[in-house]
């Protein structure tokens, strides 16, 4: 279990420093979708069956095909090899160290973050996978959020096709 | 021996791979990379949703409520790829490049 998780998380950190620091927009994409099959690994390490796939399905695949797309779409040339501004390297270094460094002290202080992986109870039989339960959930409980979030796929798809539209009149 | 996972391990890799997706945003000046490097932000996010879900157990279950929230994040966020993807096609067209450090009308 252990080691699957060092070599998930290395896979989902490795793909991130690739989408910085590749030259090639379609190398950072690809790298992209490295770190988005790492993290789905996590994910369904930690039990979330439904959210994994999920996030393989739309993620690692619809929305990096709509990148890969609009960036082979607009043909987007490499970023000249231009050296980075003293002031932006240093400023961008200093707000992310400071924040690893945040995130270190911040979590050897929290008594929460000791806690190991909690057993689960074993279950069996129909109505018991997360599929379900989550199923449940959305439409009973949370009815009213997910026809607040049909109206706004909508709006975004409306929105889209404006915003694609030649001339506006 | 094997160390136990704690909940600290999720959190870390979750906020190394924010600060990534942070140092992106603010080195690359290609704009589709930097809205590349703001979906891996939220997804560093959406791992720490699960992992706190996954550590508060609730009837031998993990907390179902937390998955939820994060079905929400995706689907937000995969309409904000659609409309970012959209405005960035459309200022292509007017400016002719994705370039932030070329798009400069509002710069002072």
């Amino acid at each position: 279990m252990t080691f699957l998780f060092f070599i998930f998380a290395a896979l989902a950190l490795i793909g991130g420093i690739g989408v910085v620091a590749f030259k090639n927009p379609v190398s950072s994409a690809f790298s992209m979708v490295v770190s988005f099959l790492g993290l789905a690994a996590l994910f369904i390490q930690l039990n979330a069956f439904l959210v994994g796939v999920l996030q393989i399905l739309v993620y690692a695949g619809a929305i990096m095909v709509l990148f890969l797309f609009i960036i082979m779409l607009l043909d987007v040339p490499q970023e000249e090899k231009k050296k980075l501004p003293f002031f932006t390297a240093l400023g961008a270094g200093g707000i992310v160290l400071a924040f690893i460094a945040l995130l270190v002290v911040m979590l050897s202080r929290s008594e929460v973050g000791d806690k190991t992986l909690p057993a689960l109870e074993a279950t069996s039989g129909p109505g018991t996978s997360d599929v379900h339960k989550i199923g449940e959930l959305l439409f009973s409980q949370y009815w009213f959020p997910i026809q607040v979030v049909g109206i706004l796929l909508l709006v975004a798809t409306v929105g889209v096709v404006v915003l694609s539209k030649r001339e506006l009149k | 021996m094997e160390t136990a996972l704690t909940l600290n391990h999720f959190l870390f890799v979750s906020g190394v791979l924010f600060a990534i997706g942070l140092a992106g945003v603010l080195v690359r000046r290609n704009l589709i990379v930097i809205f590349m490097c703001l979906e891996l932000m939220l997804s560093a996010a959406n791992l720490t949703l699960v992992a706190f879900s996954r550590f508060n157990v609730q009837e031998g279950q993990p907390d179902y409520h937390g998955h939820v929230l994060l079905f929400f994040i995706i689907t937000v966020a995969a309409a904000e790829v659609a409309v970012g993807l959209a405005i960035i096609v459309a200022l292509f067209r007017t400016k002719g490049t994705t370039d932030v450090s070329k798009i400069d009308t509002m710069k002072f």
